[in-house]
């Protein structure tokens, strides 16, 4: 029994929000690039947040905080699990859970416009969870194993074996990372749109709670995407960095779609998965 | 880490339009646009009175509206500040006399920072939300200091 994995696992929870924050910074410098603007300073994401505990606590319900608790708490766990080289359904389900936790906080209180928000997060959960399964489902095809230290620790590209899966990874990223045109439930921008989404009824530090947890799936998600190209670090690196920056153009050239293009859009990437693995295992069996 | 001032880089304004003739809540976005973009102070319009630190209000309150700015004010957390936006909201500019306006924001709600001109130009805007900042650090101070006060008397009781 090694100790390595709890190195992992600690360096997360300690790093990821800082990483997390960074990223958030740099999206916002990049993003305000795109649009011909200044923008705000790199650590701009952290001065929010900052502020947000600065701010009187309002409480409109109080089963909110514990909501919004165990929705950073399990965010953070699948994380943790994940770079600690735990199981990958275990994280995907640890990280599904989280949400649904968030969900709930959202139809805690009774407002229309976090409801609507709630039912919104809930379609793009419907809409992302098959992608992802199958991301997990893909690895192990390629890797025969579900941990992620082993995933990690293989040296076959395992990109060159799903390409399908990961533009279908790309696509649901998009939803995750709330950026346009899947940024339904709540999004960095749209600010008066249907007020905020999920999180109007959140504000200062439970709202700085929110921001944290999505510093840590940021970079969680980034993680997934780094499996892709584990066989080769740097260009694991790189290509994590271009699929950060292709989310943020996407996000700058389109416009907000309806839920119901974007659950289509969520299945029918799980669909380009499913065809991406049924090549794959028709390959292996003629090959075997 | 909670003596550094985070509020003073981070200020999300709520802007609602109080029977405004438009003019001003142009300006008010145009602070918005590439050629201002006060983001770069970290300043976001937020749509939220729940997630704002400054009410930026435009034209004289009438008396339909006089509810629901007294409501957005009432939900907008502790620190907050009041930036009443061109000659209506500070007086009720040239429809004071109209039998609907309340005349000037502060005749509702509290108001920190007059902004003067019809329409305010956006220079000036920003000017006045720069303003609103010190007045928004001076009472977040105040408020440190009521919260360490009761948790002392929470302690001795």
């Amino acid at each position: 029994m090694t100790w390595t994995w709890l190195i992992g696992a600690v360096l997360f929870l300690i790093l990821a929000p800082l990483a997390g924050g960074l990223i958030a910074g740099i999206d916002r410098k990049i993003t305000a690039r795109m649009q011909g603007r200044v923008g705000p300073p790199l650590l701009q994401p952290f001065y929010d947040v900052g502020k947000l505990f600065e701010k009187e606590r309002v409480v409109v319900t109080t089963a909110q905080n514990f909501y919004v608790l165990a929705y950073l708490v399990f965010i953070a766990l699948a994380g943790a699990l994940f770079f600690a080289g735990g199981d990958l359904l275990l994280t995907v389900f640890a990280f599904t859970l989280a949400h649904v936790f968030l969900v709930l906080g959202a139809y805690a209180v009774h407002s229309p416009y976090s409801h609507i928000g709630a039912e919104r997060e809930l379609i793009q959960l419907m809409a992302y969870e098959p992608m992802v399964i199958l991301v997990a489902v893909g690895l192990y095809m390629v890797t025969n194993s579900f941990y992620v230290a082993e995933i990690a620790a293989v040296v076959v590209p395992a990109i060159l074996y799903l390409p399908g899966v990961f533009i279908g990874l790309a696509i649901v990223l998009t939803i995750k990372f709330r950026k346009s045109p899947f940024d339904i439930s709540t999004s960095h921008h749209a600010h008066q749109e249907i007020v905020k989404g999920i999180t109007t009824e959140f504000s200062g530090p439970t709202l700085g709670t929110i921001e944290i947890a999505h510093w840590y799936e940021t970079v969680f998600l980034l993680g997934l995407v780094y499996l892709f190209f584990a066989w080769n670090p740097v260009i694991g690196v790189v290509a994590v960095a271009l699929t950060y920056l292709a989310e943020i153009f996407v996000d700058n050239t389109t416009a907000r779609v309806r839920w119901q293009a974007a659950l289509k859009t969520g299945w029918f990437a799980a669909l380009l998965g499913i065809v991406n693995l049924a090549i794959l295992s028709y390959m292996t069996l003629g090959g075997a | 880490m909670s003596s550094m001032a985070f509020l003073k880089r981070s200020p999300w304004i709520l802007h609602y339009d109080a029977s405004s003739c438009n003019g001003c809540d142009i300006e008010v976005l145009a602070c918005l646009t590439p050629l201002y973009d006060v983001e770069r102070f970290g300043i976001i319009n937020t749509g939220n009175p729940k997630h704002a630190d400054i009410l930026l209000i435009t034209g004289g309150v009438n008396e339909q509206n006089r509810q629901v700015v007294k409501n957005l004010y009432e939900q907008m957390p502790e620190p907050r500040v009041v930036v009443a936006v061109g000659i209506c909201a500070a007086s009720g500019g040239i429809f004071r006399e109209c039998y609907n306006i309340v005349g000037g924001v502060d005749r509702v709600i509290p108001v920190d920072v007059y902004v003067p001109g019809c329409a305010a130009r956006p220079e000036q805007i920003i000017d006045g939300v720069v303003k609103a900042l010190s007045i928004l650090e001076e009472k977040r101070a105040k408020m440190k200091v009521m919260e360490q006060h009761s948790e002392e008397a929470g302690e001795t009781a």
